[in-house]
């Protein structure tokens, strides 16, 4: 048995999720390989060679992988999974688009988003938006397996000198053109990585108004999240929803401003360590799951949260 | 052009799903079932698009038991012109229906095949990228926005970084996000009409695909209960609290 792990990356950096992914591969079988697919990216398969539970780095560099489309990852990943019992990736928007195109070639039949390895073909998943833990087996002797990053600690990223091995390339699939890369960028810190997250749904009114929001996040160095309410209504960017079609996160501390608490937002932060309401009805979902509910009404309790928070001046960031 | 689209019967978006005791699944006994949300964007867009005169055709599929049909009726009756049902019971996988799926494709020749991003059932998001890697046809995942253009699509996609836009040749898969569209209601009038529209039967075993589950799922439970927490008066308690009780600030 040995595991092949598909790094996630943006050619320059490994994404850091992928030292999840690590960490739970290495619970698979200690055996664990990582391949390293994309263009003038060889810092990238520097990074995961040093780190400690990796055995060997395939490294293929081709500019067909620039910008990581599935139609031709998927070659490439089928061309160097023969001598694997388990091919494994992160279940982010690259490893959900990425993995069923690989397992539906290998004729696998896929373990989505495992929240926990119990054995090397038992795991535990979440179903229903995480309303209910099913626990699978899967039969099929090759293993297509995707991981919930924030279920596993990421592995450390120093110290280990696995060898890289360059591979060829796979085929080309014409059939699919990069056009481009609407990227947000922030000097916050990661919404699937933060130690705080503040979150903001319909009740936040306007997108002017999650400057309340920005202001304690600034505070606080705090992850913005919102809900698909206010990622619908034009409030705040994609990239920042949390549930069950989002993002998941588990942060120390997450606070929820005028979010009703659908079962689908539900989805993405309930695992989160203190969870905190705001919202001005007292009747709302979203207390149910909360350490410390306020019900207030939120244009005047965010101001006043965020003098309370200047008081204090233990705040780390 | 011609449209099929892929739609799931799943217990409703509203509905708190409870566990069986005996630890089997979840129960779906008199439960309300409806389509998978974001295979209502499926066929809103493709109906959107015949409406624009790029496409002539909208054939709906789904694959499951009797009552599954209820879904394609649906989805008759705001716009779809054909319906097919794929029956089979039982539980069957991602892998099998996207086999499933190919062999309908062979059949009905589509140009283009939506369905939803995920199923919020299983949660599983796997078929459209599987359907995509049979067929070896590119594949749109996520898609917020989609422009027909004459041999191909313009779609942006909704990844963790913010958006992506990408161009696939024709024919293409596309799994829809839910903000790709509103999904229309369908009318009274219109739900009559549908009953009138045809719809196909087919069964899954004369398609000659295996459909045996290839997952053995073991035992389904409540997940850890979250311990209740108490109501705070005020913001000077709510900061209070999380700095000396809960320690996180």
């Amino acid at each position: 048995m040995s595991v092949l792990l598909i790094a996630e990356h943006n050619n320059k950096e490994l994404k850091p999720f992928t030292l999840n992914a690590i960490t739970a591969s290495s619970q698979i079988d200690e055996d664990l390989h990582v391949l390293v697919i994309g263009h003038s990216c060889e810092t990238v398969a520097k990074s995961v060679s040093e780190v400690p539970n990796v055995k060997k780095v395939i490294h293929i560099d081709d500019v067909i992988y620039e910008n990581y489309l599935a139609e031709n990852f998927t070659p490439a990943v089928i061309k160097n999974s023969e001598n694997y019992s388990h091919i494994v990736c992160s279940a982010n928007t690259f490893g959900k688009n990425l993995m069923p195109r690989i397992a539906a070639l290998l004729d696998t039949s896929q373990v989505s988003d495992i929240i926990k390895v119990i054995s090397a073909d038992t795991f535990l998943r979440p179903i229903y938006a995480g309303n209910a833990f099913a626990t699978v087996k899967s039969t099929d002797k090759k293993k297509c397996i995707t991981i919930r990053p924030t279920s596993f600690d990421p592995a450390p990223t120093d110290g280990g000198s696995a060898e890289i091995v360059k591979a060829e390339k796979g085929e080309a699939l014409d059939i699919t053109k990069f056009i481009k890369r609407e990227e947000v960028k922030s000097d916050r810190p990661e919404l699937g990585t933060a130690r705080v997250v503040i979150s903001g749904g319909r009740g936040m009114g306007s997108g002017d108004n999650f400057k309340l929001i920005t202001a304690i996040a600034d505070k606080l160095n705090a992850a913005i999240g919102a809900s698909r309410a206010a990622v619908d209504a034009g409030y705040i960017t994609n990239d920042h929803q949390v549930g069950q079609t989002g993002k998941v996160v588990v942060p120390d501390l997450y606070i929820a401003v005028g979010i009703s608490g659908a079962i689908q937002h539900l989805a993405g932060m309930k695992e989160s360590k203190i969870i905190v309401a705001i919202n001005k009805d007292g009747e709302a979902p979203i207390f149910s799951v909360a350490d410390y509910g306020l019900e207030a009404d939120l244009f005047e309790a965010l101001p006043q949260f965020l003098e309370e928070l200047n008081k204090l001046n233990t705040i780390q960031t | 052009m011609k449209i099929l689209v892929a739609v799931k019967r799943v217990i409703d978006y509203n509905v708190q799903v409870r566990v069986k005791e005996d630890g089997t699944g979840v129960v779906t006994e008199n439960v309300k079932m409806s389509t998978n949300p974001p295979d209502d964007n499926a066929i809103e867009e493709a109906v959107k698009i015949k409406e624009t005169g790029k496409a002539k055709e909208v054939v709906a599929v789904t694959i499951g038991e009797d009552k599954a049909q209820e879904t394609v009726r649906k989805a008759l009756a705001v716009g779809a012109d054909k319906g097919i049902h794929v029956k089979v019971d039982g539980i069957i996988e991602p892998l099998a229906v996207s086999k499933i799926l190919q062999k309908i494709v062979e059949k009905e020749k589509p140009d283009l095949v939506f369905m939803g991003k995920q199923a919020i059932d299983d949660d599983c998001n796997q078929t459209g990228q599987m359907l995509a890697a049979l067929l070896n046809w590119p594949q749109a995942t996520f898609a917020s926005k989609i422009e027909v253009k004459e041999k191909s699509l313009e779609v942006t996609r909704e990844v963790d970084e913010g958006l992506e836009t990408i161009e696939t040749n024709i024919p293409s898969i596309v799994t829809c996000d839910l903000r790709l569209n509103e999904p229309r209601y369908a009318s009274l009038p219109n739900i009559m009409k549908a009953k009138k529209k045809p719809l196909e039967q087919i069964n899954a075993s004369d398609l000659g695909v295996d459909t045996k589950p290839r997952i053995e799922q073991i035992k389904v439970e409540e997940p850890p209960k979250r311990k209740a927490g108490i109501k705070v008066a005020n913001v000077e308690e709510l900061v209070q609290k999380l700095k000396n009780e809960a320690k996180v600030i």
